[in-house]
């Protein structure tokens, strides 16, 4: 790092309501960001849903760090570099399995689930060599909530606890809809590729603003009830948590509506099933409370979004490059409510998703406007004379305001100017 | 083995089927696209192979009958950003090959390569396609298209045109 060329003043970039279009621009700014964001903050990596079993793995990546996540025979979960630590070749090529041992096919080194070197080809051509290390690397901190798995290639820092800070409530709201108490990730990732800098993405999944416009389409076309949600007329609110993590808080909507499984677009006479459950495992006035409310639209920084029925993952490919990862959130304990989530999932996400294919338009052409470098800033002022503080001292405002990106901005400001 | 010659008049009226097909894909003619299909048509392009169980895992497309209805009226909307302004088209369609008769139709296979540009850039799109192909009044109908992108595996771009 210290190679390359000094950092930007990072307060010329990043104002209170306007950024510079260099920083979605600049490769240089991309290779900081690397450093300062993906390889020292928490960043989520999968969740523990996908390695079930002993000795599951799953290849996942942190940045452009690319990740083997396992669970060992004691059942605890590494988060392990994909390489070969005798001459760096890529240790595993499959996508997800089971394996207790990981063998290089360059020359035969073997590895266990946990990371460690077990052995090699003609031992005799070393002589007294420690095993010990030649482990794996790993991501030396990683820690979980709720299933969620988070990594950081930072030794010491905030733990994911001060990191998730008031945003982990979020997740807490997400496990009550399952009536277990328990969401899964088995439904498979669609990939997206769009040719555009990670940020724009970031900065969507909470922006408000845009749902009536982008998605007109759609909302033109089918009953979906989105549409009202982001209107003018809302009651919906924008939320900063701090640290970068924000949220569209819908449900004084759907409290408003004070229908239960409203929020998906549905009724609790189409899921039976469902609904007995829940009366049973949290008692009908609960229960009926966390139907009407639903799940939460909240963008853990600077990766995991949750949009009510899905999970992304956002994946930094190069300062014009990035995947989306998505797939339907799956509920312990609700097989009728979860096929339908993968049924709507599928219709609004991905590459062909009647809501997500125009979003990505806009990601790839909001980086193409922004080569017009000679007028270069970006407008983030909306709402900021309505801004309060909720009960819990949060920033929220109006469901179309920009408080999300003023607070995404403001935390990413405070890392880049860390430790320079 | 020998065609008689029924079944050469019969390869060669899918094919030219699949051809109109494809040119109505190819230029956007999404009505008349949309009337190709059976009322329980499927249109499914998986990801992350090509045998994937569509009802447990994510496929790219997943539509029965009426969700194709809905894709097209979305297209027609004219506010369907990623297609205003149109990809612009070509496809090959090749490898056509008679699969045999099922209960819902005859099962058809063929190859495709599609050269897609738009403003982001070019793109090349290549599939085995597998219909079931309904003989309904004097003309076919589309019971079944199954789109196995040869890439499905990977991150790839946006799809919003008519594979």
């Amino acid at each position: 790092m210290n190679m390359m060329a000094p950092s930007p003043r990072w307060g010329d970039l990043v104002h209170r309501d306007r950024v510079h279009g260099s920083l979605y621009r600049d490769p240089a700014i991309f290779e900081i960001e690397l450093e300062k964001i993906w390889y020292r903050t928490w960043v989520y990596v999968g969740h523990e849903s996908e390695v079930p079993n002993p000795h599951d793995f799953i290849l996942k990546t942190i940045g452009l760090q690319p990740v083997l996540m396992t669970r060992d025979a004691d059942g605890k979960v590494n988060l392990l570099l994909n390489r070969c630590t005798h001459r760096g070749n890529q240790l595993c090529a499959k996508e997800k399995g089971n394996a207790q041992r990981h063998t290089c096919p360059f020359h035969s080194w073997t590895f266990g689930s946990d990371g460690r070197l077990i052995g090699y080809a003609f031992p005799d051509g070393y002589d007294g060599l420690d095993k010990g290390a030649l482990s794996l690397g790993r991501v030396p901190r990683v820690a979980s909530y709720r299933g969620f798995v988070f990594g950081s290639f930072a030794t010491d820092g905030p733990s994911l606890a001060e990191h998730l800070g008031g945003a982990a409530e979020t997740l807490d709201r997400l496990a009550l809809t399952s009536p277990e108490g328990e969401i899964e990730i088995t439904a498979g990732f669609l990939k997206h590729r769009v040719k555009t800098n990670w940020k724009f993405v970031l900065e969507n999944e909470t922006d408000g603003y845009h749902p009536a416009f982008v998605h007109s389409s759609i909302f033109s076309v089918s009953e979906s009830g989105i549409g009202s949600l982001y209107g003018a007329k809302s009651t919906a609110v924008t939320r900063d948590y701090g640290n970068g993590h924000t949220e569209v808080d819908l449900r004084p909507e759907f409290r408003k509506r004070d229908a239960p499984l409203g929020w998906f677009g549905t009724t609790a006479d189409k899921l039976p099933d469902y609904v007995a459950k829940m009366n049973a495992a949290y008692g009908e006035k609960r229960a009926r409370e966390i139907m009407i409310d639903g799940t939460p639209h909240v963008m853990i920084f600077p990766n995991l979004f949750i949009a009510e029925i899905q999970l992304f993952v956002i994946e930094p490919h190069g300062v014009d490059d990035t995947v989306q990862h998505v797939t339907a959130l799956q509920f312990k304990g609700a097989p009728d409510l979860n096929r339908r989530m993968r049924q709507q999932t599928m219709g609004s996400v991905g590459p062909a998703g009647f809501l997500l294919a125009d979003d990505s338009e806009m990601y790839e052409r909001t980086l193409r406007g922004i080569q017009a470098s000679k007028a270069d800033w970006v407008f983030l002022g909306r709402g900021e004379h309505r801004e309060r503080r909720d009960a819990d001292g949060y920033i929220v405002a109006h469901a179309t305001d920009e408080v999300p990106s003023r607070g995404i901005w403001k935390h990413y400001r405070n890392l880049m100017e860390q430790g320079k | 083995m020998t065609l008689t010659l029924s079944k050469v008049d019969q390869l060669h009226e899918i094919e030219q089927f699949l051809y109109r097909e494809a040119r109505y894909a190819d230029e956007h003619q999404y009505e008349h696209w949309e009337a190709l299909w059976a009322d329980d048509g499927i249109y499914w392009v998986p990801a992350n192979g090509d045998d994937i169980d569509p009802e447990k895992e994510m496929s790219i497309i997943y539509d029965n009958r009426s969700r194709i209805k809905l894709r097209v009226k979305q297209l027609l909307s004219g506010k369907r950003h990623t297609q205003e302004p149109q990809s612009r088209l070509r496809r090959l369609i090749s490898n056509i090959e008679l699969l045999g008769e099922e209960t819902k139709g005859l099962r058809v296979g063929a190859n495709a390569i599609v050269f897609e540009t738009n403003q982001r850039g070019d793109t090349i799109w290549c599939a085995r396609i597998e219909y079931v192909l309904r003989r309904i009044g004097g003309d076919y109908r589309i019971a079944f298209k199954k789109v196995a992108l040869v890439n499905n595996e990977k991150a790839i771009y946006t799809l919003s045109f008519l594979i």
